[in-house]
């Protein structure tokens, strides 16, 4: 396998060329799961730009994306691979009675009858491929110990078929809210990427690349504003993807000094609880 | 010492500061030492931290030990050699003494910008001017923290940047916490050098025996700082959603419910009158009644707030949650928990509002206990779970076991959680044993323990 990056330096600047800037955690593990071959968990916070990581990391690398994305009930069937079954019927029907039935059944086990599903289809692939596997705590238990096999070893193993191995390994992303813990043996798998809220120098280069036309200025209040929320004990903090929103909203309403007034008038873009809202006007005095 | 040496003294240090390093993990992370720049230390860390740290609860302790194994400097740091020997004069307050005028000057100018590598040499340089006293044979943080005492600070950088506009508004209050969290991070690299000096002269092993904490999940109720205390606070919500989806899964993957006869019968029509497949009821959710009986008194509120704001967080889980407080008399604190309502409000309001104290206002177990079973024992009935939260100690006082024995006879299950380690019960006026043959009571100390218990009973 040919690595797609030279060094965490080459990392970071092929990121921010397609518009993520990266910081040195994200730049190091990125660079390190893709010269290890290892596959990457980043867990953090809703919004904050994890799938986004993923797909920047594809288009830095010129590589096919294949995502999974995942739910509870997600099973084999729908994560790896399946049998066309009408369509092996069809052959079956189509065959006559006079072939004998061993023909036919090696017949209708074969790649012709094989529906590739994302997993399958990235280990196959012969071409750059990143492999995107979202929202991995929503599926249930049983799926994690699928997805050993073809994170630790890049195989699956088809019993009708036999093994097949990869041609070219995946760059795997595992992203996770935590909304449960994800298992041991998993997580031992995976080099592990912590995203948080950024600092505010970032967040604020975050904003100026995201929202083209806001004033660098209002941007700097901005990211203030919203790092200051954040540290109130409220339920839902605000993610990055929120901080672009209100960016767009202030420059919607023409806009060009965040002051008591137009936080409040804006507040709900940011914040989506009551609760947060009622705290947050107390707090900041904004009444 | 070599490199390898150094990484696995890290990793077993790792190790026994309680962080599941697995023998494959540390290997990759040898493998991730090969490919990156070795001299460039924060991409060490990072290289370290993807390998072996896969909690974000665990990050504290990592980077502690991190700094400790892997320090930024040798001794004084290059640039400031000499200044270590140089002993600091104590000779009056160092507030009056001009040089130390000079070097706050300078701290006050870092905290403005947000230029880390500078802030962290700075911290290096204070450090080994104020961080031994004439006399002391260690180093202290305290001492560099009150010759610099950048709180006072906060004055005139708020001035130095709000320049004339209007004070007490939302701009103040925004430009105060962004200086709050920069002499925060200030305060935490001059305990970094602090502990670096100290581990440097003492040996690191032995530095980090002293001054890990445990993580998180892991940390007696009882013992958390102000800090920790905020931080634990933080982590109730997500983690009454992980127990919430926790739970919902193992309800829906239980035995399924009674067979519906009537589906059932129909369904086989189809097959001639052969029942292939039964249906079943969907299984009625047990969601039980919770009512919750809390010690509120100073001892043991902490353990008290926190499975308060567990249980109403999870309150979806349960038909009904009702709670009451006691110190040496009992009330009803179930109006302030109403759903969205602001968590920490809750608890100023509840110390303010409720009606806790008798005479004494110290923990009387025995009188709350026949309080409650005066005024509100109609809340406990036969679908009710009793949860009593207490470190069971009275004072000496009466303990008021046949009322307590009366109430939970008529409760479907009761259990008593206690905050104190178990070696510390029946100790002094414990009367642990003694409401531990009425109620059956479990340790309870930390967030781990609180998980496992509540997970038990939804």
């Amino acid at each position: 396998m040919t690595a797609f990056f030279a060094s965490p330096a080459d990392v970071r600047e092929r990121l921010a060329a397609v518009d993520y800037l990266a910081d040195d955690a994200i730049a190091t593990t990125v660079f390190l799961a893709d010269a290890l071959g290892k596959p990457l968990l980043v867990e953090g916070p809703a919004g904050v730009g994890k799938t986004e990581l993923a797909k920047a990391v594809a288009k830095a690398a010129n590589a096919e994306l294949i995502r999974l994305q995942c739910y509870e009930g997600l099973d084999e069937a729908r994560a790896l691979y399946e049998w066309n079954y009408k369509k092996q019927l069809l052959r079956i029907q189509a065959a006559g009675s006079d072939q004998a039935w061993e023909r036919t059944h090696d017949d209708i086990f074969t790649e012709e009858f094989l529906l590739e599903r994302p997993l399958l289809a990235a280990i196959r692939r012969s071409e750059p491929t990143v492999l995107l596997i979202d929202e991995t705590d929503k599926t249930d238990v049983e799926v994690e110990g699928l997805l050993l096999e073809v994170l630790s070893d890049y195989q699956v193993t088809i019993p009708e078929l036999g093994t097949v191995a990869a041609v070219r390994k995946p760059f795997v992303v595992l992203t996770s809210n935590a909304a449960r813990e994800l298992s041991e043996a998993l997580k031992r798998r995976c080099l592990y990427l912590h995203l948080d809220y950024p600092g505010p120098e970032r967040e604020r280069d975050i904003v100026l690349a995201q929202v083209p036309g806001i004033e660098a200025d209002l941007a700097e209040q901005l990211v203030r504003t919203v790092g200051t929320l954040r540290a109130l004990e409220i339920k839902k903090a605000p993610s990055i993807a929120e901080t672009i929103d209100w960016a767009r909203t202030l420059l919607a309403l023409g806009l060009d000094q965040l002051d008591e007034a137009a936080v409040a008038q804006t507040l709900g873009v940011v914040l989506k609880h009551v609760s947060d809202q009622e705290r947050a006007v107390k707090e900041l005095g904004l009444r | 010492m070599s490199l390898v040496d150094r990484h696995t003294g890290f990793v077993a240090a790792l190790r026994e500061a309680g962080l599941p390093v697995s023998l494959a993990e540390g290997l990759d992370a040898v493998r991730a030492l090969q490919v990156i720049d070795l001299v460039d230390r924060p991409s060490l860390r990072s290289a370290y931290a993807a390998t072996l740290v896969k909690r974000p609860a665990h990050r504290v302790t990592f980077d502690m030990l991190f700094d400790l194994w892997f320090p930024s400097a040798l001794g004084g740091g290059t640039a400031s050699a000499g200044a270590d020997q140089e002993p600091s004069r104590s000779t009056g307050p160092p507030a009056l003494d001009p040089e130390v005028q000079a070097i706050r000057r300078e701290l006050s100018d870092l905290l403005l910008t947000a230029d880390d590598a500078a802030l962290s040499q700075f911290v290096r340089m204070a450090v080994g001017r104020f961080g031994r006293a004439p006399g002391q044979r260690s180093w202290f943080s305290s001492g560099v923290l009150r010759a610099m005492s950048a709180d006072t600070l906060m004055a005139g950088l708020l001035s130095a940047v709000l320049q004339g506009q209007e004070r007490g508004g939302l701009a103040e209050r925004v430009a105060r916490r962004r200086f709050r969290d920069r002499i925060t991070r200030f305060e935490q690299l001059v305990a970094t050098e602090v502990r670096r000096r100290i581990a440097e002269e003492t040996g690191v092993e032995r530095t980090a025996r002293l001054v890990v904490r445990p993580p998180l999940e892991r940390l007696d109720f009882n013992r958390a700082t102000r800090a920790e205390l905020t931080a634990l606070r933080r982590e109730v919500y997500p983690l009454a959603r992980r127990l919430a989806t926790r739970l919902t899964a193992k309800h829906r993957h239980g035995r399924r419910g009674r067979l519906d006869f009537r589906r059932t019968v129909r369904a086989s029509l189809s097959t001639g009158g052969v029942p292939l497949t039964t249906h079943h009821k969907p299984r009625r959710p047990h969601k039980p009644e919770l009512v919750i009986l809390c010690d509120a008194s100073d001892s043991v509120s902490s353990f008290a707030h926190f499975t308060l704001l567990l249980t109403f967080a999870l309150r979806e889980q349960f038909t009904k949650v009702r709670a009451f407080a006691f110190i040496d008399s009992t009330d009803e604190i179930t109006r302030f928990f109403q759903p969205g309502v602001d968590v920490a409000d809750a608890m100023t309001r509840l110390a303010r509002e409720a009606d806790l104290v008798w005479i004494t206002g110290r923990s009387n177990y025995g009188h709350a206990i026949e309080v409650f079973a005066d005024r509100y024992a109609d809340a406990i009935g036969p679908r009710t779970s009793l949860l009593i939260l207490g470190d069971a100690r009275s004072n000496y006082g009466d303990l008021a076991l046949p009322t307590l024995k009366r109430l939970v006879a008529g409760a479907r299950h009761a259990y008593w959680l206690n905050p104190e380690p178990r070696r510390d019960w029946d100790t002094g006026d414990s009367a642990a044993s003694a409401y531990d043959a009425v109620v059956p009571m479990f340790e309870c100390r930390n967030l781990t323990q609180l998980l496992e218990f509540v997970e038990e009973i939804a």
